[in-house]
């Protein structure tokens, strides 16, 4: 790059500051927005299903019915409340007062004590199948614990002969909240840096002031080096902002390196700012580059980058999908760097399709950008 | 007057009709994005890739591999011969459960003893981690009351029985899907009303609409109808798309589904408004309907349960339009649900839906002048 190259760069650059500084709003996007929707999102995103409100109804109480149902009010998943009939038990949850119903019919007792294996009639609202799937587990847990305990009291071995020993590995308490906000770091640092970029270049289309450039000596390049730069350390300096709530705030452990971490927020950023350069420079019209905006990044990184719903999961052309959707690859470097430490064969693999994700983003940008009028 | 309004109307849907970029961007996302997140925004578990470290190697503990290797949850993809290879397994995401199965496991079941089973997840998803315990857990219990059975042991005194209500496959798909229909549609109408607004201040016509005869009554109705129009249209596709593509049950009536449909549309073409007339430009509206629609889309229960969130941003949920319009569809299409057993989330949205635009129209005044 020549001296007239890097005056001309400077220039550009002093310009963008300016503007930045100028106007609040590139300030508050970058700096106040990720910090405002990770303290709200952080607390309120949550899968943990504690107060679960549960109807039972036992229609002939005795000491067996009550040591099971005496279970339910000692787990702190539950929150029972008692019905005299299973009519009324249903309107409950028909009112979704509540979320499930235990239903001990009048023989409970007798058939457990005659030939074992009395039914426990468990209904639950499936329509939050995965909420009610979460409940069948710890149902489950509820009812092991209880044959154990009431094998104990009798003196007899429990009827169930395994001994199973859960083990969560990286996240032994299964907080959600330690796999999610930095997920959700994720989200919204691809909100910010696209945002940030799309908005600018069609604003300059918009305006008129993308062809006064054009008819100075500055090249495309500069320009979308003097775009990029800015925006570039406000994106990192959101990230940094993100990083500490998470970690201060939030409790998250961070297990890696913080090295690590900002290599690969910097090529994170780089690939978001790539595309929002791409998207703008395509759309030139604030309506589309916005519209483009919201539709490629926030609900795909909030979808299909694996920060809630698991990628294994989905099915195979949707999973082969998610591979152009770069927050898929930060989000899986958050969860191993915050949770597990540095998984090299985690990290290497997705630190390099970052690489060619803003390679890619960055070189279509510079294509796309070419000093044209139509 | 009448005339006047459905001028503006015509000329609003003109604008973003004719344009083609713009047109293209109101159909052909929506549905690419209903049709990819239908399939992908699923919690249920299939093919969880799992690996066994069997160290009794006896008929009994092949047994017990067996069901795990019958389930369609899990997916053996490997057979380990030492624990050193669980941590690496599990570190680099390869597999996402190990399940260890002590040596003394047949020689303790056939002494009555509790045999020990580890199950090893990865709890980096601790969503994934909960659920593939629970399948787990089901796998191994039933195994055991197979062995009670067969060594006539004496059978547990009662066991569970359980049935889901509403969706009993327990599918997410169910969950999920009519959540995409309230979730497209707000992203269309904000879209639609709040940039319409903007647009117009930023080349300077706003000014030249407020001085024609149109009051401010008819120039909110003539901004506001477009999206309305747009978004109604919008998401009745992804409705019967939601029907006659992903088989999602339909169990309740139209009249219920669209009167919430109505007034949710209304409360985010308020919304909408109310930010447009707030913004000197687009790019300030458009980071205004970003900064609604984020958060009222993570914080709406879409994705994650209102029940789970403190208190403080369940009352701040309260605000939500979407929240309300999330009961309603999953209600109607799962539950049946009618008009009287929604009332209650109808009128905050309708609440919302006033409010939003009685200050929308003041605040239209105040920024001219």
């Amino acid at each position: 790059m020549n001296t007239a190259s890097f005056r001309r760069l400077r220039g550009l650059l002093r310009k963008e500051f300016l503007q930045i500084l100028r106007d609040p709003s590139s300030l508050a996007i970058a700096f106040l927005l990720p910090a405002v929707l990770l303290l709200i999102f952080g607390d309120g995103v949550s899968l943990d299903a504690r107060n679960v409100p549960l109807a039972l109804v036992v229609e002939r109480p005795d000491t067996l019915t009550a040591s099971f149902t005496g279970q339910f009010e000692r787990s702190p998943y539950f929150r029972p409340h008692r019905f005299s009939s299973i009519q009324a038990a249903e309107r409950a949850m028909a009112a979704r007062e509540v979320q499930g119903i235990i239903w001990l019919q009048s023989d409970f007792t007798r058939r457990a004590i005659s030939r074992g294996k009395s039914p426990i009639g468990v209904i639950v609202n499936g329509v939050d199948a995965n909420n009610a799937r979460i409940i069948e587990g710890y149902l489950q847990q509820v009812w092991t614990t209880w044959l154990v305990a009431q094998a104990r009291a009798e003196g007899r071995l429990s009827p169930l002969p395994l001994a199973t020993e859960p083990q969560v590995r990286f996240n032994p308490a299964v907080s959600s909240r330690n796999y999610l906000v930095p997920g959700l770091i994720a989200v919204i640092m691809t909100l910010t840096g696209a945002l940030l970029t799309a908005l600018v270049i069609a604003r300059e289309w918009e305006r008129g002031t993308m062809e006064a450039l054009m008819v100075t000596r500055v090249t495309m390049r500069e320009i979308l080096i003097a775009k990029l730069i800015p925006y570039f350390l406000l994106g990192m300096g959101g990230m940094a902002a993100s990083v500490a709530i998470t970690v201060f705030l939030f409790g998250v452990p961070l297990r890696g390196s913080l090295m690590v971490l900002t290599g690969a927020s910097a090529l994170f950023m780089l690939a978001a700012l790539g595309m929002g350069l791409l998207i703008s420079s395509f759309a030139r019209n604030q309506f589309v580059a916005g519209q483009i905006a919201i539709i490629t990044t926030f609900l795909p990184a909030f979808i299909l980058s694996g920060f809630v719903f698991d990628i294994n999961s989905m099915p195979r052309a949707v999973q082969i999908i998610t591979h152009i959707v770069a927050a898929r690859y930060f989000v899986a470097i958050l969860q191993s760097v915050f949770l597990a430490g540095n998984v090299w064969s985690v990290i290497l693999p997705n630190a390099a399709a970052l690489a060619v994700m803003a390679a890619v983003f960055l070189g279509a940008a510079r294509i796309v950008s070419r000093k044209r009028l139509d | 007057m009448w005339r006047q309004v459905i001028a503006l109307v015509v000329k609003e849907l003109l604008v973003v009709l004719r344009n083609k970029k713009s047109r293209m961007v109101l159909i052909g996302p929506p549905l690419i994005q209903l049709m990819v997140f239908g399939y992908a925004a699923t919690y249920d578990l299939n093919n969880v890739p799992i690996a066994v470290h069997n160290r009794d190697r006896s008929a009994t503990s092949r047994d017990l591999v067996a069901r795990f290797v019958g389930s369609p949850t899990f997916n053996l993809v490997a057979m380990l011969d030492s624990d050193r290879q669980i941590n690496e397994l599990i570190d680099s995401r390869q597999v996402q459960m190990v399940l260890v199965i002590d040596p003394r496991f047949t020689q303790r079941l056939l002494k009555q003893e509790p045999a020990p089973v580890q199950v090893i997840v990865d709890g980096r998803n601790s969503n994934t981690a909960l659920l593939i315990i629970g399948y787990a857990n089901t796998i191994l219990s039933e195994f055991a009351l197979a062995w009670d059975a067969a060594h006539s042991n004496p059978a547990p005194p009662a066991v569970l029985e359980m049935r889901a209500r509403y969706n009993p496959t327990l599918s997410s798909r169910w969950f999920i899907v009519p959540g995409i229909v309230a979730v497209l549609t707000q992203v269309v109408t904000l879209l639609v009303v709040g940039l319409s607004v903007a647009r117009e201040r930023e080349t300077g016509t706003f000014d030249q609409l407020l001085v024609t005869p149109l009051r401010q009554f008819d120039i909110l109705l003539g901004k506001g109808l477009p999206g309305l129009l747009i978004g109604v249209i919008e998401a009745s596709v992804i409705i019967a798309a939601a029907v006659w593509w992903f088989d999602v049950p339909l169990r309740g009536g139209l009249l219920p589904l669209y009167l919430g449909l109505v007034l949710f549309v209304i409360a985010v073409t308020g919304v909408g408004m109310m930010i447009s007339s707030l913004a000197m430009t687009q790019q300030q509206a458009l980071l205004g309907a970003f900064l609604f629609m984020v958060p009222s889309i993570i914080l709406s229960g879409f994705a994650t349960p209102i029940a789970n969130m403190p208190a403080w941003v369940q009352y701040l949920t309260l605000l939500n339009p979407m929240r309300y319009f999330l009961v309603i569809v999953r209600g109607v299409f799962l539950e049946g649900s009618n008009l009287s057993s929604l009332v209650s989330q109808y009128w905050p949205m309708a609440m919302i839906g006033v409010v939003t635009l009685a200050a929308a129209g003041w605040l239209f005044r105040r920024r001219v002048l």
